[in-house]
């Protein structure tokens, strides 16, 4: 394909990125999309949007700070993995679909994209906290949460699992024609499995809906991209199966949001799946028992100071005319809804006994 | 108002630790995310972050303290504009963490007595009405003879024209008309929308296929073998059997895994197993191992029209064989429950898929040596009819279990325990197993034959147990 010749483009309605190219056009290009994006990297988001933004990005690092605590607490127990610091890519991603017509699915680390997608915070936390008004009974738990409501398809525990369920969720969308598309988020570490690719080669093959995402925070538990992989380029593992790459700044939700534009242009205009790398850091551990001893304290604090997604969209939106008054508002406004949950999870009350033997199965035999 | 900082929890397993370093004192101002303290736990040393902003009051738990309970309050944090120096220490709370649940007011003492009182047995919801019976077959009804090929084909292009939402993916199952050419037709019939070919690449079409029902659709995906499916078997396991109760009854799975299952003829250790034992251990799946034409295609009926995972369990050698087959409008039969294939009053020889012949043979040869066997085909492993097997067993009060598989952790060790459990009054004689020898499968056809089931080791097994062997 060739680059956007015009960069005006960019700015026109979302379906001006469509350049469908099927995957046996002879000038596939790894790039074709990249070049698009690099035209003109950032979402021009008016104030009330960005300001919405800001808002669920604020509600997630709040959310989970308020998680870890409950999990200091003993209030939440198992595994607990938190979304801080990469909270601009489910929220900029998220925003550019269509709610209930597209689906998401991820790994494990899933409370984000769930409060990205408008999910009741109050029955996330009370499936952490594991009570019956938890939105899977209490018996899923952080790993395993679902809404088919919201067209979000979980939580799930096994690293890599998600790229192929999504593949499916791709496929059901495109024998349905209904129009949807499936983004599929996993990790830099689920990169390494062999599922992934088996999924990127039928998905092109068959030309599927799906944007494949992955959240590169550079660490896989505790192995660094550069111990666990031969190309760290993440965005460059779909060449062999003729799909297009994108690498975002998974820290800027106004260029996470403009990626997410022309990749879902590219997908909806027939052009089959993206391969979207999005770099992205977890302030946190892996999970709740991680002394994360595999990277410096200085490390961290760094890329907090630096590019914090929640203090970028803040600087931009003060650039807006947004005043602190008006943020200071949103923060108390946020912090209720947390606490709120919290209050909400600690109080309901445990599943009832008899709820271990139902949702086996959904026939009686 | 002051924050309490309170010893926290940082493992799953973490009841107490040693409060190792403080790296603030009284006094300073924190903001969310710096490090307070070094706090060592059962597993490892771990930094504890400041959540809030807010200037440190008091320190009440010293550095090197061990045995610090989780839940203590170690620190009282002033928040913004209050005066630090002014805070009080709380009075010792020293509560645990296990504490916290009944605090928040969460377990009533009723929820107490239920648990502790309750045993899981009387937890499990009432058992269904009466399982339902068989449809009977109207007395006229033309029967027709098909292999059991035709008729697992039939019965999948019958639920592809009844219902848009089921497609059939698999290796070879298009273009090839199927490896085993179960889907012969299909393709011309349906077309490549519903009818498709996938690369060899048993992992991701078994997630792409658990997706799509996730998704809403009606997925019929073939296992060239189920020797393959191996590769698959986490999303059998993982993704299709659990999703129900992990989401709370919210997200179903309403797919099945089909292919053949089994020793097959001189294929090697590689391709030939019987997983019949493997997923019937799953709670959440279904799985069915039919033995012949008319249980096979009504089965599977009702496996695309199930709304659980089903895992349907087939046999190569059987595919070629002819069986008698009422012509039915729509032939549907019951998941769940055994049949009765041959009725008997001296012992049972319960069996499955392609066992249920060689118990047949056995029941023939035994008539001749005045021994009148019952023959139970449990068609479905899971949910297992118990009921049928212990009434059964009530009536002959001799069992044998007949199994094409390693006798090791089986479908028969179920049964055997079932037995034990539920049936022990009836017994007159152990009960016993017959299934292949449990060794990988040879190659070389005399150890092969030695390897498996067949007619005479059940014959010998039945004598034993009614004690005339």
């Amino acid at each position: 394909m060739a680059r956007a010749s015009n960069p005006e483009i960019s700015k026109k309605s979302a379906a001006a990125f469509a350049a469908p190219q099927g995957s046996d056009s002879e000038n596939f290009s790894l790039r074709s999309l990249q070049d698009t994006l690099e035209s003109d990297r950032r979402y021009q988001a008016s104030q009330e949007e960005l300001l919405h933004l800001y808002e669920q990005m604020l509600l997630i690092r709040r959310f989970e700070e308020r998680a870890g605590q409950l999990y200091g607490l003993g209030l939440i127990g198992g595994f607990c993995h938190l979304y801080i610091g990469q909270e601009a890519v489910a929220v900029g991603l998220q925003s550019a679909l269509e709610e209930g017509k597209d689906s998401v699915i991820t790994g494990y680390r899933d409370h984000g994209h769930m409060l990205a997608y408008g999910i009741d915070p109050n029955v996330i936390m009370a499936e952490l906290t594991g009570r019956q008004a938890g939105i899977s009974k209490g018996k899923g738990g952080s790993m395993h949460m679902f809404s088919t409501e919201h067209a979000f398809y979980g939580g799930h525990g096994i690293v890599g699992a998600q790229v192929s369920l999504g593949g499916g969720l791709a496929f059901a969308h495109k024998y349905r024609e209904d129009g949807g598309l499936c983004l599929a988020y996993f990790g830099d570490g689920a990169s390494n499995q062999g599922q992934v690719y088996e999924t990127f080669n039928m998905a092109a093959l068959w030309q599927l809906p799906i944007i494949f995402v992955v959240e590169n925070n550079q660490y896989a538990m505790g192995t660094s991209v550069k111990r666990s992989s031969a190309e760290t380029e993440f965005y460059r593992r779909g060449t062999a199966f003729r799909i297009p790459g994108m690498k975002v700044n998974g820290m800027d939700l106004l260029e996470v949001r403009q990626a997410a534009n022309v990749a879902i242009a590219h997908v909806r205009g027939g052009g089959g799946p993206v391969l979207m790398e999005l770099e992205t850091y977890r302030y946190r551990g892996h999970s709740m028992s991680d002394p994360a001893k595999y990277r410096t304290r200085e490390e961290v604090q760094g890329v907090r100071e630096k590019s914090d997604p929640i203090e970028g969209a803040k600087a931009d939106l003060l650039k807006l005319g947004v005043n602190e008054d008006q943020l200071k508002e949103i923060d108390k406004r946020i912090r209720a809804i947390v606490s709120e949950a919290a209050d909400f999870a600690e109080k309901s009350p445990e599943p009832e006994p008899t709820e271990l033997y139902t949702d086996v199965l959904v026939e009686s035999y | 108002m002051a924050i309490e900082l309170k010893m926290p929890a940082l493992s799953p397993t973490m009841e107490e630790g040693t409060l190792s370093r403080w790296l603030v004192k009284e006094g300073d101002t924190v903001s969310a995310g710096d490090v307070l303290a070094e706090i060592e736990t059962d597993k490892a040393t771990m930094e504890f972050e400041s959540i809030d902003e807010g200037t440190v009051g008091k320190i009440l738990v010293p550095e090197g303290s061990e045995g610090v309970k989780v839940g203590t309050v170690i620190a009282v944090l002033a928040a913004e504009g209050e005066d630090a120096s002014a805070i009080q220490a709380p009075e010792a709370d020293a509560s645990a963490v296990q504490q916290s649940p009944e605090k928040g007011g969460s377990v009533t003492e009723k929820d107490e007595k239920a648990s502790a009182g309750a045993s899981t047995a009387e937890l499990m919801e009432a058992k269904p009405t009466p399982k339902k019976a068989d449809p009977e077959i109207p007395a006229g009804t033309n029967m027709i003879k098909v292999t059991l090929r035709e008729a697992l084909r039939d019965g999948m292009a019958e639920e592809m024209r009844r219902d848009e939402r089921v497609f059939v993916m698999g290796e070879e199952v298009a273009e090839y008309q199927g490896a085993y050419k179960v889907t012969q037709g299909l393709l011309e019939e349906f077309g490549p929308k519903r009818v498709i070919d996938t690369p060899i690449t048993e992992y991701g079409f078994a997630g792409i296929g658990t997706g799509a029902a996730m998704g809403g659709l009606r997925p019929v995906i073939e296992f060239m073998t189920f020797n393959f499916a191996m590769q698959a078997i986490d999303h059998i396991v993982n993704s299709a059997a659990k999703t129900n109760y992990m989401s709370g009854g919210q997200m179903r799975c309403p797919v099945v895994f089909r292919g053949p299952n089994g020793a097959a003829s001189r294929v090697g250790a590689q391709h030939s197993q019987n997983y019949g034992p493997w997923y019937a251990s799953v709670p959440g799946l279904i799985v069915i191992a039919p033995y012949d034409a008319h249980d096979a295609k009504g089965l599977l009926k009702a496996a695309i029209r199930c709304e659980d995972p089903v895992v349907f369990l087939e046999n190569e050698l059987l595919y070629g064989r002819t069986y008698e087959l009422a012509q039915l409008d729509d032939h549907v039969l019951p998941i769940g429950k055994a049949r009765i294939v041959r009725e008997g009053k001296d012992v049972t020889i319960v069996s499955y898929s392609i066992a249920v012949g060689l118990a047949l043979e056995a029941a023939e040869q035994l008539a001749a040596e005045g021994i009148d066997a019952e023959v139970v085909d449990l068609r479905t492993l899971r949910p297992l009819d118990t009921e049928t097997v212990l009434e059964s067993l009530k009536k002959t009060n001799r069992l044998v279990v007949a199994e094409e598989g390693w006798p090791t952790c089986s479908i028969a060790s179920e049964i055997i325990a079932v037995c034990m459990e539920q049936g022990f009054d009836h017994l007159d004689a152990p009960v016993m197993r017959v299934c292949n020898e449990d060794v990988p499968l040879p190659y070389a056809a005399n150890l092969e034959k030695l390897a498996l089931i067949d007619t005479p080791r059940i014959v010998s097994a039945v004598k034993k147990v009614c004690y005339k062997g």
